[in-house]
């Protein structure tokens, strides 16, 4: 790559050609304050913070979006710089509500904590606020529209990276407003409830929908038997809020601090993503050996994903996996076997999941098959974002906890179960027991690297008793969409299938860089969280679900076998079209 | 109905494939239906694969797109220097008053919407307002009431 020669703040350095000033700047170790650009996202120019002076002129321009030249002599803070900032600072103040205090962003704001740096005191300009209402339409999503700060960012994210396009820019000038088309609510909109829109928000505009006092009042409840299971994504980030580094594996510190918060019993989602990996292997070896059903099979863990599907793009339902999510088949699990096993009334049992994901909350009461049980089969879920709360509310000392064991038997997990968290690893985990179904034998090489990492499209080819298993992996609904226009295109083409099976999840990353994980992913971030996971598939007892002696335990003692009547009735679903608009 | 999807088709079809024709349809279907209908937008999403929010992201950010039908009687009140002074802010709140409806909003039975212009050019005649292109002279907040009653019974 050219580099060119600049020269910031009075010294000279190389940077590469075409980036930003903002960017050259970092390498020079100067931060420039923006609210609008996001290290992923392209530059919008939107909010105005990140100006600095080009010498000799003086002028001021947008770091964010001015490309650095040859020779170009650049000032990022002096007393106009700083001042202009302010200004900028004020105004946006101007418009928005001092609610800090009662704001779901309190302490974890972009806006708040520059207004802190920037020490300013007072109101400079008469408020100017919209009155406009909250969105609590969805299970999974608030939207504040009053605290927007108009940077753009949550629609970047939905209309391009995501290409779902559920909010919009309504008005213009001091009125404009993000809100899905025409005003109507967002459970009425295209939304699918990924939750990206507010991972990215500087300010609390876009919050999770929190349920932490609804966990508490069901923890202190004596007719409810309180249990819960954390997602794979989940322990290694949850550390962030305790100011340890992404990636920081907390599983144990997770089960005892779980038990410490007054479940009875705690449980690992990764058992549940085993059973999913016997139940989704068992499927695609019908498919392909067998011809029992359309190939490619797509994976459809992801809540977001099946929304997209059945909204986006219905005409491709029959080639999704009917296979359930690992923690709805873990919810109807507890409410069945465990409960019989345990002698416990499946009515008391109250089911928590802790999701790094928004649209979880939305997944639990989407159809009639998630009361597979008789009963709701997950009660509630919490993100990332409200456990950290949770620990911090209880005032556990979380990160000096002793490690523990989580419950039988819904507990223990293999390897190809904890790296459901990062895109690839529910189509390597799945590869791993069906070509054991087929070869009768456990594959040699049990790591795939041609489908890990943050590719947006990823492909491998694999072997399996002389055959070829092309497949494919997708994250970041855009990409999705890239990649079903690729099968559609080959459809009209040909008989062989362009690949054979697919693995979706909505979200950059897969589950590690979900909505509902602690701010600030970037993708560094997300790297790290990932390789905590396939850590722990290195570090595990047994790297294969079909191995796992728990699941071996689950289908003698209950379910008989993958596919059987009973595990179709109780883990699988079916998916319907439904309207991108409700009105 | 397929009469109504069939219309916006054409209009749509007039500028498929044309660089910017998002706008141009969208001053058609105006044209056409006075108003940019919910319907009508979403079968033109459906149509050009435009998203809805796309849609209406144009349509808010223009004054010129409407997203209501158009009142039958537009009730136009000059706040020109001269009826500002002879009491033009006093007959734009009556007429407020009366229709129940702030302004730029139509009445619920689609008759009436109040708006505010800029002067009609016959100043000697302050304060004046216009409806539907007829102008009143020397409006004050008793007779007002009369023409609105007037227009009320012709319906």
């Amino acid at each position: 790559m050219n580099k060119v020669k600049i020269t910031i703040n009075s010294s000279d350095i190389f940077v590469p050609q075409g980036i930003s000033i903002l960017e050259a700047a970092k390498m020079a170790h100067i931060n420039i304050p923006t609210l609008c650009k996001h290290p992923d996202l392209p530059p919008s120019a939107a909010c105005g913070l990140c100006i600095v002076k080009l010498l000799p002129s003086g002028k001021m321009v947008r770091s964010c979006c001015m490309p650095v030249e040859e020779g170009m002599k650049i000032i990022t803070h002096d007393s106009d710089i700083v001042s202009v900032r302010r200004t900028v600072l004020e105004l946006i103040l101007s418009a928005h509500p001092n609610d800090c205090l009662k704001c779901g962003r309190n302490n974890n704001c972009e806006l708040q904590t520059l207004v802190s740096d920037f020490g300013i005191r007072e109101e400079t300009f008469d408020k100017y606020i919209l009155d406009l209402p909250q969105d609590n339409s969805t299970c999974s999503i608030v939207l504040d529209p009053a605290k927007c700060i108009k940077c753009g960012r949550c629609l970047e994210v939905c209309q391009e990276v995501q290409g779902v396009w559920a909010l919009s820019f309504l008005g213009r000038g001091f009125n404009t407003r993000f809100a899905p088309a025409g005003d109507i609510k967002l459970s009425e909109s295209p939304c699918v409830k990924c939750g990206q829109c507010a991972g990215y928000c500087p300010t609390g505009a876009i919050l999770e929908k929190d349920e932490v006092a609804r966990i508490w009042e069901a923890l202190r409840d004596e007719d409810k038997y309180c249990v819960v299971q954390i997602a794979p994504a989940v322990r290694v980030a949850v550390g962030e809020g305790f100011g340890l580094e992404a990636g920081t594996n907390l599983t144990r510190k997770l089960y005892a601090l779980l038990r410490r918060l007054g479940f009875k019993a705690v449980f690992d989602t990764n058992f549940g993503a085993d059973v999913t990996v016997m139940e989704e292997a068992a499927e695609f070896v019908e498919r392909f050996m067998h011809n029992k059903g359309p190939l490619p099979l797509i994976t459809t863990c992801c809540p977001s994903w099946v929304d997209y599907m059945e909204k986006f793009r219905p005409d491709m339902i029959g080639h999704f996996s009917s296979c359930k999510s690992p923690h709805e088949i873990l919810g109807v699990l507890a409410k069945t076997y465990y409960a019989q096993k345990y002698n416990i009334a499946p009515q008391k049992i109250f089911m928590v999941s802790i999701m790094p994901c928004t649209s979880k909350k939305y997944e639990i009461t989407r159809s009639d098959e998630m009361f597979a049980s008789g009963y709701q089969d997950i009660d509630a879920v919490l993100t990332t974002r409200e456990l950290i709360r949770m620990i911090k509310q209880a005032g556990v000392d979380f990160l000096n906890l002793p490690e523990e064991e989580a419950d039988n038997i819904l507990g223990e997990y293999s390897g190809a179960g904890v790296i459901f968290g990062a895109s690839g690893g529910v189509m390597e985990a799945a590869l791993r027991t069906a070509y054991f179904l087929i070869e009768g034998r456990d594959m040699p090489e049990v790591e795939l690297n041609e489908v890990r990492g943050l590719e947006g499209i990823k492909s491998a080819c694999v072997t399996i008793k002389g055959r070829e298993v092309k497949v494919a992996v997708a994250h970041g609904l855009g990409n999705v969409e890239n990649l079903l226009n690729r099968l559609r295109e080959h459809k009209q083409g040909e008989n062989v299938p362009l690949y054979h099976f697919i693995e979706v999840m909505a979200c950059r990353g897969g589950c590690v860089g979900g909505g509902g994980q602690p701010y600030g992913a970037t993708d560094a971030l997300r790297r790290k969280r990932m390789e905590g996971l396939y850590e722990d598939d290195r570090q595990a007892q047994t790297r294969f679900s079909h191995h796992n002696v728990f699941v071996k335990k689950l289908y003698t003692d209950f379910l008989g076998k993958p596919l059987s009547n009973k595990s179709i009735s109780l883990l699988h679903a079916r998916y319907k079209e439904r309207p991108l608009y409700v009105r | 109905m397929n009469e109504y999807t069939d219309k916006i088709q054409e209009i749509a079809s007039r500028w498929q494939n044309k660089r910017g024709s998002l706008i141009m349809i969208l001053h058609d279907l105006q044209e056409e239906f006075g108003y940019i209908e919910r319907k009508a937008a979403l079968e033109v999403a459906r149509i050009t694969r435009i998203p809805l929010a796309k849609i209406y992201e144009v349509v808010t950010f223009y004054h010129y797109f409407k997203l209501s039908p158009p009142a039958k009687y537009v009730i136009s009140v000059c706040k020109g220097t001269a009826c500002y002074l002879k009491g033009a802010c006093r007959v734009a709140g009556e007429i407020k008053k009366i229709l129940g409806v702030e302004e730029g909003a139509p009445t619920p039975d689609g008759l009436f919407m109040l708006r505010t212009v800029r002067c009609l050019g016959c100043c000697g005649l302050a304060p004046v307002v216009d409806i539907n292109g007829r102008i009143f002279s020397r409006v004050d907040v008793k007779n007002i009431r009369d023409i609105i009653a007037e227009y009320r019974r012709k319906r």
